[in-house]
């Protein structure tokens, strides 16, 4: 089906997927921060993603703002749902936001932004993992608008995916400085990277148990002809991009911990598709329901067809002006 | 007493608050931005190395402000869906979009440029710096218009339909994004940012030079500011003066409130200086008032009849007091800077310019002034709304999530108390950074003076070479 709000679905999904895998990592440096040897690791950690950050940060501002823009009933009855988690993962998102630069700052104080530094990146993840886990359980809605209680994002499940967002970021962190960095801190990180990776699976694996049973269409979608055929290829999937990355660290190879690490990312959020479509905020919103006029989505259309591939073309060329291991001297401040 | 900290007034004060520690930092990140690309236009044609100085010394201080201005601004871009979440459902058709536009063709470009803005001199070459710089410049100034789109269809909507939902929907797209009141408030702000931008340059400037350091560097700040405000200040008054007839012909209760008139004037209407607002009566007690003067402003006619709040429905009336304050600091502040702007002409021609310690100091004393009118004005145009959000269609009341008050109280003191500290301690360092004079960069080396390669351990840097604490 070819209908504009299915187009924009996939877009919203892209910017959301693109968030989670580029913030993802730069959120599991700040995790595994307090675990540098010395102030030198840190200093090359944090310039590690010092001039992209921000970059990798305004996908999230890409999705919430393209939720509003596209589907403003999803917003608005996200939003609410998810008020506590949301408000502290921005409160988090300050606190880490500002220690790039304040840490630079001041000598006395430099504990507390590294500690602002940490805790920031890990109350946001969490947070992350708990909104996740709060829509995969279902969001009650009554006549355009939220309709359960405060608490309802808080649960064992909801619990259960902020603890494997944490872990999951954190191998994203770790197996990117494994690709960044040289020496003592990487042989640490491919340590690091090789725990994450085992606890990360098996939080995956547990979660996909857990998950068909939230719904009873999940169950169905996944237990069914023709979604079976996917229980079956997604695990194979899964099982091929650990065994890539538990090779690649092994074989102290760059690059291809990280990428696989990646793509364990991108095939656990096309799982999530697979069982959230066709809603957008389940078990009952849709994502044709909740789409603006199809006049707001050809607007906003023209824009992002134009747009989005420049964008993905100057991040690319940042992404390359910065490439290479980090040099721990280098930086501005 | 707790009933008037209802769900709606507890999200107003954190949209009031949120926003208005937020408005700071773009309104000084877009003038800097360009501060800053002028300044390394000026250091590649000229080769003139002060100002590559004050280049290097901006931009540390620019990248602090950015930062705080990104994660204030990430909160607003939340906001409405959490606590105005049916203003969102209502507006998003139209709204959305247009926010959309501003990440896609501002925000990821400020992002995307400002890594090799502040980190890459050394890998990408001066041309490409410079493409970097102009960059961000020009996100900051794509992210004001279409910011200001937004707020101003919320003053004066136009191109839209209402569909059965009761969601606005977008009829011309056109009408929407260029609606009658835009052009006037986004020339209005960014003068704004430019005015504001030149104070603090021109603040910083003034301290050095009192401080006796009369060299290139501090000189150089102080004159180019200074001229910002000879040329931009005259303009600005101009242009708010424009801004002022719009809003008569579209918003008029806002008018009536600025000029404090409770009473219809049918006779020519004056102009009052100022007064206290009496609420209860209906009336400004203690006026200072010239005759015939606000019809001469607003009409340009003496005799021009104008309408007061007399004529609007009670229910419809925004609050007077704050609006008739607000509007009073920003034109004093506005009066003042071109003061400023003149005293400063007039001594630059006598060739005193760097001489004058009492222009010095006064220019150290502006140098916040312009986020204070860049407050007072926000304050007027966004109170003066009220009681609406979208004006004349939807009232702030009907725009509310369904969130208990409870949790907007919690969400409001834990912002509170995140902004005090977090903006504190950020703008104790801004302040700290220009305590410092501007230092000659090395030439040659990395663009950092501080932890140069291999000279110094990281772990032995002092960072900025801060005195030690």
């Amino acid at each position: 089906m070819f209908e504009l709000s299915f187009i924009w679905a996939g877009i919203i999904a892209f910017a959301i997927l693109t968030y989670v895998i580029l913030d993802g990592f730069d959120l599991g440096i700040g995790i595994l921060f307090p675990f540098a040897a010395g102030e030198r690791e840190k200093a090359t950690m944090m310039n590690s993603i010092a001039p992209i950050w921000d970059g990798n940060e305004t996908w999230l501002v890409m999705g919430g703002g393209g939720l509003f823009a596209v589907f403003p009933l999803a917003y608005a009855i996200i939003m609410p749902a998810l008020y506590m988690p949301i408000i502290l993962m921005l409160l988090a998102l300050i606190f880490r936001g500002v220690a790039f630069e304040y840490r630079w700052r001041t000598k006395r104080w430099k504990p507390v932004w590294d500690l602002a530094f940490f805790g920031g990146s890990l109350v946001a993840a969490f947070m992350q993992g708990i909104a996740l886990g709060a829509l995969v359980q279902g969001i009650e809605v009554a006549e355009r608008a939220y309709a359960g209680g405060w608490w309802d994002w808080l649960s064992g499940f909801s619990i259960l995916t902020g603890c494997a967002v944490v872990v999951g970021y954190a191998l994203l962190g770790a197996t990117w400085l494994v690709l960044k960095t040289e020496g003592s801190l990487q042989s640490q990180m491919q340590v690091y990277a090789t725990r994450l990776a085992a606890a990360t699976l098996g939080f995956i694996g547990l979660i996909s148990i857990l998950t068909p049973f939230q719904d009873p269409v999940y169950f169905q979608r996944w237990f069914n002809l023709p979604g079976s055929l996917l229980s079956v290829l997604m695990p194979g999937a899964v099982l091929a991009a650990a065994w890539a990355l538990f090779r690649g660290l092994k074989a102290g190879k760059d690059a291809q911990p990280f990428l696989a690490a990646l793509s364990l990312f991108i095939l656990c959020f096309i799982g999530i598709g697979i069982s959230f479509y066709p809603n957008i905020a389940p078990p009952g919103l849709t994502i044709a329901e909740a789409a603006a006029p199809d006049e707001s989505l050809r607007f906003a259309l023209v824009g992002t067809v134009i747009l989005v591939p420049m964008i993905l073309g100057y991040t690319a060329y940042a992404y390359w002006v910065f490439r290479g291991k980090i040099d721990p001297e280098e930086g501005y401040h | 007493m707790f009933d008037t900290f209802t769900a709606e007034t507890l999200a107003r004060m954190q949209f009031a608050f949120t926003v208005s520690f937020h408005i700071i930092f773009p309104a000084f990140s877009i003038g800097l931005a360009s501060y800053l690309a002028v300044l390394n236009g000026l250091w590649l044609r000229t080769r003139d190395e002060t100002y590559l100085t004050l280049f290097t010394y901006w931009k540390k201080i620019f990248a602090v402000a950015f930062g705080m201005g990104v994660v204030s601004g990430i909160v607003m871009s939340y906001q409405f869906g959490t606590n105005w979440s049916v203003f969102s459902d209502r507006t998003g058709p139209i709204l959305g979009p247009l926010m959309a536009y501003e990440v896609l063709s501002a925000f990821f470009l400020e992002a995307g440029f400002l890594g090799i803005m502040l980190f890459g001199r050394e890998r990408v070459g001066e041309k490409l710096h410079m493409f970097a710089t102009a960059m961000v410049a020009f996100g900051t100034l794509m992210s004001a218009t279409w910011i200001l789109s937004v707020n101003s269809w919320m003053q004066t909507p136009a191109g839209y339909g209402i569909n059965e939902l009761g969601q606005f929907v977008p009829e011309d797209w056109w009408q929407i994004v260029f609606n009658p009141s835009f052009p006037y408030r986004l020339v209005h702000m960014v003068l704004a940012a430019y005015l504001t931008t030149a104070l603090v340059v021109g603040g910083v400037g003034g301290l050095h030079l009192l401080r006796n350091r009369t060299d290139g560097p501090a000189r150089r700040m102080f004159s180019m500011a200074m001229w910002m405000l000879v040329v931009v200040a005259p303009l600005q008054i101009l242009a708010g003066d424009q801004h002022g007839l719009n809003t008569l012909e579209h918003q008029p209760a806002k008018v009536m409130a600025m000029e404090g008139h409770y009473e219809s004037h049918p006779h020519g209407a004056p102009l009052i200086l100022f007064g206290i607002p009496n609420a209860a009566e209906r009336r400004i007690d203690y006026a200072i008032e010239i005759p015939n003067l606000s019809s001469l402003i607003l009409k340009h006619s003496w005799n021009a009849p104008l309408d007061g709040l007399d004529t609007i429905p009670d229910d419809e009336e925004p609050p007077v007091a704050i609006v008739f304050w607000s509007f009073r600091v920003m034109v004093g502040l506005g009066f003042a800077m071109l003061g400023l702007g003149a005293w400063s002409l007039w001594r630059r021609l006598r060739g005193r310019l760097y001489e004058d310690r009492w222009l010095h100091r006064s220019a150290i004393a502006m140098g916040p002034m312009g986020f204070v009118a860049v407050l007072a004005g926000w304050i007027t145009t966004e109170v003066g709304r009220q009681p609406f959000t979208v004006y004349g269609l939807l009232r702030t009341s009907d725009s509310l999530a369904p969130v208990a008050a409870p949790a907007v109280a919690a969400s409001l003191l834990a912002f509170i108390i995140v902004y005090f500290f977090i903006f504190g301690a950020g703008t104790f360092y801004l302040l700290r950074m220009m305590n410092k004079p501007p230092a000659t960069p090395h030439l040659g080396l990395k663009d950092g003076p501080i932890r140069t390669a291999g000279i110094t351990p990281v772990a032995q840097t002092n960072p900025d070479g801060l005195p030690g604490e």
